[in-house]
């Protein structure tokens, strides 16, 4: 098997073919059974909603070909590419998809599965951001945008602080910058109701 | 009493959910049952004959047949039935695929409702008495509704036939849709060239009483002998006298056309004084009272009634007529209502001057049009390049689900006949070309080589280019490359799909007919009965029952046709005599029941009782129930016949050992 | 109508880089005679983040601060923030369609001793103003002349789909109709429901700065001076990277990007410091313009 992969040393290229053993139906199956994930297979592949989106020129694959790879099982392709973390959460697909899927929440569900398994992209910002994100508001009920920003960066790219240095001057000289880490009373009130069901 | 039972597979239908063999065994322990069969499918001849052959030799004298919905076959076992000498309304039917075994999958469960069902009937069908069909004459006119391609053939064929056609259209011309069109796909004939020979020979022929600018008002009576009133609108011409000369719409006192003309959809004007297109049929001018000055002001010239002179046709005082007429058959062609661009917003339809309809582009194409054929921008401009987008306002749940069946097709008419016009790259945007009929798939092979392009991807968005040259981009995904496109054109086409008439749920009530899901008239059976109605005597011709082109619009309008001759010329029909009847003697005469009635049948005669007219009954019952001394009863709906079936019906859910008792006035 | 008092849940921006959006609403609402109360101990509405981790506890973050407001006894809770707005409409969407989810918030929020979801009407200030207050009595209330120029109207995606009914899904008109109330010319802006990008201008910088620069040099293309926003998310995203696009892309985009309550509330007589225009990073040149510091003194000159 792995002798047949006959382009180990060129990484960059993909095997644009698939066998069917790839394929895990029941997979499919369950994920068009998730809330906000129905209808899945009454898709057209008619790209009403690549076409809508304003970000599916950078996807790798756009938002019709995820709903055609969850609904052919092709769970690795749809859950370890980039497509789902540049989903901006804007709707327009699902408001426009003409058999009414609602694609937002299918992107959804899909980078939840991708964290819980480890296989969103590595050294993504996104995941990245989203994860710290959760972290800042499981602690303290809201989110600081300085230290999320600060988190972000050290977790993904430090570099990048650099670059942000500009941005920030200029928020903190508006008075738009709070380094103040907000905080709500009742965090703990907070934590039971979040725990009171966690892992469910 | 010896009631035979008669349980049919219906192939795996029936038999796959429900243990035939089990229910037979009961039914033959059920008191009164003579005995009982099963059989793989009770409606074939070797069926029919098991039922003739046991009411012979065991002198059954009630059948039990359980099967299908007696929508299909209960005229076949009641023949059957007649057939070997006994009453035909001695059979009952239990319709055990449609309301057992197609709705369940629990095999025993399902078995036991059938068992239900069986006693159920075995018990009401001992209480049936001998019934008689009544015949009655059938008027040998028939009235056509809607003067477009669909009834102006049907009216033809019948007309042809010998039989009297009423033609009654809305506009102040037949043609419809196909008037409107310049050439027909796929075969690229010219549309007025094989309609306005059609046209003329309906004004021309002896047989046919053309009602144009005329709506139906009211329709009464059944099956071979309706009555149906017909409005006539007041053109303020008078169609006997005028010649078609037009010289009115020359001398009227707008030298300019100022109204925008909705034959041109707008794209031309025209005066108040009008004729829809040259070639209407008939070819009567019409005055429209809403922007005619007289109408307004009483004050103008009339130079119009000068010029008319001696014909003297012209007349503003002219009334809208009432004509009463009998009828043995209606044709139903009222065709469809294109759908609303300006419903999906982001095409920009309405906003942008360079959207337009693909009906708009059938008359800028068109010769007879606003632009004498020329394929033109607003600002007359001819266009380099032009997207068609498909399915507008079909296979979307926003809108229309269903798929509009043409717009594909007219689509690639519409591409070609730009590029032909214009040599203009053309693009169109399509989610799958549906291009199944006969030199179909050949037309669309043809456009294509011609250089048409075809992005497969519906388009998402219409917007104004960004460098500001006036052109609009179209964006889709073109899913077979897998990107997405960004594509400026100078004019968009929206192939807007086909919906039911705005009013078609009035029209349909006041025909007493059914619409399906999607708003289209409904046929009687998708398959075996796509003309029909569930009003007997009532057809249905093109569109009006669904999306379809030309040649499906005529084959259909023959069907139509056929069927409406078939009913008249049999010169009788028979009615069923499931009939309401007053018990004289009972009958208090509270009047109740007058009113309820939906189809008049009810009297209120001297003795001071009600009756009905068993020709117009349809049997509903809405009187029965009604009745307030209980001195209404109906034929086949006896109250021992429904009280027996009932109990047979819960019998089995017994309360505390015994079966449930259904009192006296449930 | 004029002593109405609304809940007010800010959202976390409001307390970062949207604090101006928070200072023109307060001004606005109280020049209007409407009182905004603000949720005690509200949490974080869990946004487009949460969401992408844990789909019932982003629900049940929601759930908290509609459970509040409802111990708090609001009926009604306004939102100024497109992505709280959508997030508390959402799990109020879920609740209702699954009962699986109805189940878990229920439980979760016995657990905190809150009450169950009950019907808290969630608004967004646009709403508010366009529908209880309405055009007519805005412009009745106007106090100041335009001396601006044309505005571009820009909605942003969250606010008006798919959960929404604060304006129409495709063609949104009521902030221009408010506006325009108020004597402010708006243009035609065809890309007023694109995506701004989000949190994309902090993580795939050259996309998010991409989205911003197409929004942006649309506006200015229709002749627009400025751009008014109802989101603290677009505001920040189309103010804070100008600099960085003009030095990307080379061309001269520098158009103030304004909160809609702080146009508003200027023509309602409000001043530059309590409608925190002082705060906007991009435009200050045509800002200082439009909203002097000193307003009395150029409008006598009119
Ligand atoms: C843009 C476009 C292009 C097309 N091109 C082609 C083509 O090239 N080839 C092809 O085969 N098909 C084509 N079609 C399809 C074609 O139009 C239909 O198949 C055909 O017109 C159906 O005819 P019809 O008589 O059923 O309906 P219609 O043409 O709609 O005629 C119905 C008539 O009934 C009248 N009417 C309606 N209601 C009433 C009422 N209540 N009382 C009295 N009268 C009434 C109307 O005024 C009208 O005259 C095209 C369709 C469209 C939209
Ligand atoms: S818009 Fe809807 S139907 Fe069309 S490809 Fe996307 S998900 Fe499928
Ligand atoms: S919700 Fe995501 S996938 Fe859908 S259009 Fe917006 S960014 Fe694209």
């Amino acid at each position: 098997m792995k002798a047949l992969r006959a382009f180990w040393f060129r990484p960059e290229m993909r095997r644009k073919m698939k066998f069917q053993r790839e394929a895990d139906p029941e997979w499919a199956q369950q994920v068009a059974q998730r809330p906000g994930c129905e209808g899945l297979f009454s898709c057209l592949q008619c790209g009403t909603c690549s076409g809508t989106c304003p970000l599916s020129i950078y996807m790798d694959f756009a938002p019709r070909r995820i709903i055609g790879l969850v609904r052919e099982g092709f769970r690795e392709d749809a859950l370890g590419c980039q497509t789902i973390w540049l989903c901006a959460s804007c709707y327009a697909c699902a408001v426009h998809c003409p058999r009414q899927i609602r694609i937002t929440d299918v992107m959804y569900s899909l980078k939840r599965e991708a964290l819980q398994y480890k296989l969103y992209p590595r050294r993504f910002p996104i995941p990245v951001l989203a994860q710290e994100f959760y972290g800042i508001v499981s602690d303290r009920g809201r989110s600081s945008e300085f230290w999320l920003v600060l988190r972000m960066a050290l977790h993904s790219n430090p570099l990048q602080l650099l670059t942000l240095i500009g941005t920030g001057w200029r928020l903190f000289r508006t008075g738009r910058l709070s380094l103040h880490k907000e905080q709500i009373e009742h965090v703990k009130e907070l934590q039971a109701e979040l725990a009171g069901r966690r892992g469910t | 009493m010896r009631t035979g039972v008669y349980v049919c597979h219906c192939g795996t239908n029936i038999a796959g959910t429900i243990d035939v063999h089990a229910l037979i065994g009961y039914a033959g322990s059920l008191p009164g049952v003579a005995l009982a069969r099963e059989y793989k499918y009770m409606c074939s001849d070797p069926g029919q004959e098991l039922i003739r052959q046991d009411i012979c030799d065991y002198k059954l004298d009630r059948v039990v047949v359980a099967a299908c919905s007696p929508h299909l076959h209960e005229k076949t076992f009641r023949q059957a039935v007649e057939q070997a000498g006994l009453n035909p309304f001695y059979c009952h039917m239990v319709n055990l695929r449609e309301h057992d075994s197609w709705v369940h999958a629990d095999k025993p469960a399902a078995t036991e409702k059938a068992m239900d069902l069986v006693r159920a009937a075995v018990r009401r069908v001992k209480w049936h008495v001998p019934l008689e069909r009544r015949q009655v004459p059938v008027h040998a006119e028939v009235l056509v509704v809607g003067g477009g391609i669909a009834g102006i053939d049907a009216a033809l064929t019948l007309a042809n036939a010998g039989k009297h056609v009423y033609l009654v259209e809305r506009e102040p011309t037949i043609g419809g849709h196909m008037a409107q069109f310049d050439k027909t796909f796929p075969t690229l004939d010219c549309a007025a060239c094989i309609l306005t020979p059609k046209m003329t020979a309906v004004k021309a022929h002896r047989n046919i009483t053309l009602w144009t600018y005329s709506e139906v008002r009211q329709v009464e009576g059944y099956v071979g002998n309706y009555s149906v009133t017909v409005r006539r609108k007041p053109r303020y011409v008078i169609e006997k006298l005028c010649v078609g000369c037009l010289e009115c719409i020359q001398a009227c006192v707008y030298k300019q056309a100022k109204v925008p003309d909705p034959f041109n959809l707008g794209l031309s004007k025209r005066k108040p004084v009008y004729i829809p297109f040259p070639q209407a049929v008939p070819q009567v001018v019409a005055i429209d009272p809403e922007t005619c000055i007289e109408f307004k002001s009483g004050k103008c010239k009339k130079t119009c009634v000068e010029v008319c002179a001696e014909r003297n046709a012209i007349d503003f005082k002219q009334q809208a007529e009432i004509q009463t007429i009998q009828v043995g058959a209606i044709i139903l062609a009222t065709g469809f209502d294109v759908f609303d661009g300006a419903r999906i917003p982001y095409y920009g339809y309405g906003l942008y001057p360079n959207v337009y309809t693909a009906l708009e582009i059938e008359r800028l194409v068109n010769a007879s049009g606003p632009t004498g054929g020329e394929v033109v921008l607003r600002d007359g401009r001819k266009p380099a390049s032009v997207g068609i987008v498909h399915c507008v306002g079909s296979r979307d749940l926003h809108t229309n689900r269903y798929c509009s069946r043409v717009c594909c097709m007219y689509s690639l008419k519409l591409a070609h006949l730009i590029k032909e016009k214009t040599g203009a790259d053309v693009y169109n945007f399509y989610i799958d070309i549906r291009a199944p009929g006969k030199a179909f798939e050949e037309f669309y092979n043809r456009v294509a080589e011609e250089g048409v392009v075809f992005v497969r991807g519906k388009a998402a968005d219409v917007y104004p280019a960004g460098n500001g040259d006036g052109r609009l981009i179209v964006q889709a995904e073109d899913t077979l490359l897998g990107m997405i496109r960004k594509i400026p054109v100078d004019m968009v086409v929206l192939a807007t799909g086909l919906e039911p008439r705005a009013d078609a749920n009035d029209v349909r009530r006041l025909f007493n007919i059914g619409c399906s899901g999607d708003g289209f008239f409904l046929e009687r059976h998708p398959k075996l009965a796509p003309v029909n109605t569930f009003a007997d005597g009532i057809f249905l011709a093109g569109c009006c029952q669904g999306p379809k082109d030309i040649p499906d619009t005529v084959a259909q309008s023959g069907a139509a046709a056929a069927q409406a001759l078939a009913l008249i010329d049999a010169g009788v029909v028979e009615l069923e005599p499931n009939t309401a009847h007053v018990l004289e003697d009972a009958c208090s005469g509270c009047k109740t029941c007058l009113p309820l009635c939906p189809y008049s049948a009810i009297s209120f005669v001297e003795e001071k009782k009600a009756r009905i007219n068993e020709v117009l009954c349809k049997g509903c019952g809405t009187c029965v129930a009604a009745c307030p001394s209980g001195s209404i009863r109906q034929n086949l709906f006896e109250d021992e016949e429904i009280f027996e079936e009932i109990d047979g019906l819960l019998a089995s859910a017994a309360v505390g050992g015994g079966p449930v008792r259904i009192q006296g006035d449930l | 109508m004029t002593s109405a008092t609304y809940g007010y849940y800010p959202g976390c921006s409001m307390r970062g880089s949207g604090i101006a959006y928070e200072e023109s609403l307060v001004t606005l609402f109280r020049l209007l005679g409407l009182t905004l109360q603000e949720l005690r101990d509200w949490n974080c509405c869990g946004a487009t983040s949460y969401m992408c981790i844990d789909e019932n506890l982003a629900f049940l973050l929601s759930a908290r601060n509609l459970a509040l407001a409802q111990q708090t006894g609001f009926r009604e809770l306004v939102t100024p923030c497109s992505a709280c707005y959508l997030c508390l409409r959402k799990v109020q969407d879920y609740v209702q369609r699954y009962p699986q989810v109805a189940e878990r918030v229920r439980d979760s929020l016995a657990v905190a001793s809150l009450p169950p979801l009950d019907a808290v009407k969630v608004r967004h200030p646009l709403e508010i103003l366009f529908t209880d207050v309405e055009p007519e009595r805005i412009r009745s209330k106007a106090v100041r002349h335009w001396h601006g120029g044309q505005v571009a109207c820009y909605y942003g995606c969250q606010l008006v789909r798919p959960y929404g009914e604060a304006d129409r899904l495709h063609n949104p008109t009521r902030m221009d109709e408010l506006l325009q109330a108020v004597g402010v010319p708006t243009v035609k802006f065809a890309l007023k429901t694109k995506c701004c990008g989000g949190s994309l201008t902090g993580t795939i910088h050259p996309v998010g700065l991409r989205l911003n620069y197409i929004l942006l040099k649309e506006a200015a293309r229709k002749g627009a001076k400025a751009i008014a926003t109802v989101c603290p998310l677009c505001q920040y995203n189309l103010d804070a990277y100008q600099a960085e696009i003009r030095r990307e892309t080379g061309e001269a985009l520098d158009l103030p990007i304004l909160f809609f309550t702080q146009i508003l509330g200027w023509a309602l007589g409000g001043d530059v410091r309590s409608l925190g225009l002082h705060r906007a990073i991009s435009g200050r040149r045509v800002i200082d313009e439009w909203f002097p510091q000193h307003p009395e003194e150029v409008e006598s000159y009119v």
